[in-house]
């Protein structure tokens, strides 16, 4: 059997004859080269192949591309806005969230979500969050760092942008 | 690489659709919500449906309300959308602690409290929490629609009352009066249980007007501890009774010697675990029921 699905992936949309069987990391990653998503464990287990579906991190070894069909989905490669790398990938950098890197592209998505609906995370808030996903190199104490990195950083931009918006009232 | 046998796949549009399908492809077709069970168990052919009817655009099976005080809990409900609901934390706090360990967040968005009460492995948290709390499990079918308790649910292992053209749409839990709380030793975050319980209790002036005890990974038939919880009833919510609870617990449970651990060690947590959800659950009676005390 094959059947024609369209998804919308990081704003674009995608037209592909496709097995009901191909799983969406592979659909990503083979069909439309987005090798950005890693894939590992095949068992959800690692969270290495984690990407927003509707805008919810999934592990998308287990969901299948058809189940896509008609839905929108957010990977690594749509981190990066017109300003440049998306803070998470900066906090990443910053503070050496990574070695062999296997792990990255999960734990960037899972972070911008946490960060999108909980600006000022704690420690334990940012371990659970990526407590389904693997990391065999940083022992995570470089990732929880880097996601503090990044919502510190994002919450001085935003105090900061309220800063200039007070300064141009008072010009 | 892991890859299901083919299969056809047909999208729900509606419950009735559904059922159409269902009685279309016949018993060698399954139902698919969050796939979290399913679909790994294809990529290792455990599972090998011919055709799979994809439930996840039926957004009425996704509803969490209450009717007639009775919490309604739909099918397709994510495990996230279970813990945060503030309905659901209001009425059993025996959700809420299941759901923060079961499998992780990313998972908890994807996988369904319907998929995890069909799939029926003797280890789920949610099957014991809805035992403990006398949930009920409604399924239609072309015929109809019938209501049955969760603890008549379970026929044995990955085995359920549901027939092949009929579908799980709802799982409700008659609202009362009362305390619960789950509690799960784990050997890893987010992996099953060694052994886990819940209990909810209903207590006046004292005593124990009711009790419910879960069990999950420890063999207990449909996932609750009778002769514990008939023990209990009538008697004062002492931690000696407690203790003796769960002894008759510990003692009534099958667990089998696995890689989690021997009989012996998961006896041994189901006694400790049920004394504390008891505890727990006591706990926070009274801290719903302070203020009546003082009046």
């Amino acid at each position: 059997m094959i059947m024609e699905i369209t998804v919308e992936v990081n704003g674009s949309s995608y037209t592909r004859s496709v097995e009901p069987r191909l799983l969406l990391v592979h659909f990503l990653r083979d069909e439309l080269g987005l090798t950005g998503t890693h894939w590992g464990c095949d068992t959800s287990n690692c969270g290495t192949c984690v990407v927003w579906l509707d805008d919810v991190p999934v592990k998308s070894c287990t969901v299948l591309a058809v189940m896509a069909d008609g839905h929108s989905v957010r990977t690594v490669e749509g981190l990066e806005g017109a300003d440049g790398l998306d803070p998470v990938q900066q906090g990443f950098m910053a503070c050496h969230g990574l070695q062999c890197g296997f792990c990255t592209p999960g734990m960037l998505m899972t972070a911008r979500w946490l960060i999108d609906h909980n600006p000022a995370p704690s420690e334990a808030d940012i371990r659970e969050a990526i407590s389904g996903q693997l990391c065999r190199c940083t022992g995570y104490e470089n990732i929880v760092r880097s996601v503090r990195w990044a919502a510190e950083h994002e919450a001085g931009l935003r105090e900061r942008t309220v800063e200039d918006a007070g300064t141009e009232v008072q010009a | 690489m892991q890859v299901p046998a083919q299969f056809r796949y047909e999208k729900a549009v509606s419950v009735e659709h559904a059922l159409t399908l269902l009685g279309r492809y016949g018993p060698e077709s399954r139902v698919v919500a969050g796939g979290h069970s399913l679909i790994p168990m294809m990529k290792l052919r455990l599972a090998q449906p011919e055709a799979l009817i994809d439930i996840n655009d039926l957004h009425e099976l996704a509803i969490i309300s209450v009717e007639r005080h009775v919490l309604c809990i739909g099918a397709l409900t994510r495990h996230a959308d279970l813990l945060s609901s503030a309905l659901v934390g209001e009425h059993f706090p025996i959700f809420h602690d299941a759901e923060r360990v079961i499998a992780d967040p990313v998972v908890r968005n994807r996988g369904t409290v319907g998929g995890s009460l069909c799939q029926a492995d003797p280890s789920e948290d949610l099957s014991a929490a809805f035992a403990a709390v006398r949930g009920e499990a409604v399924i239609v079918s072309p015929e109809g629609r019938r209501t049955v308790p969760v603890r008549e649910f379970f026929l044995g292992p990955y085995q359920t009352v549901v027939d092949p053209g009929e579908l799980l749409v709802q799982l409700r839990v008659p609202i009362r009066s009362s305390a619960s709380a789950y509690q799960k030793v784990e050997r890893r975050a987010g992996d099953w249980a060694v052994a886990a319980a819940g209990a909810e209790l209903v207590l006046d002036d004292g005593v124990v007007a009711d009790a419910g005890i879960g069990l999950a990974a420890l063999g207990a038939p449909n996932f609750h501890a009778r002769e514990a919880e008939s023990f209990l009833v009538g008697g004062p919510a002492t931690d000696e009774r407690f203790a003796e609870a769960a002894r008759i617990a510990a003692e009534h449970c099958n667990p089998i010697a696995d890689q989690r651990g021997p009989e012996e060690y998961k006896r041994h947590l189901a006694k400790t675990l049920v004394t504390r959800v008891l505890s727990v659950a006591r706990t926070r009676w009274h801290g719903l029921h302070s203020g009546e005390k003082a009046r």
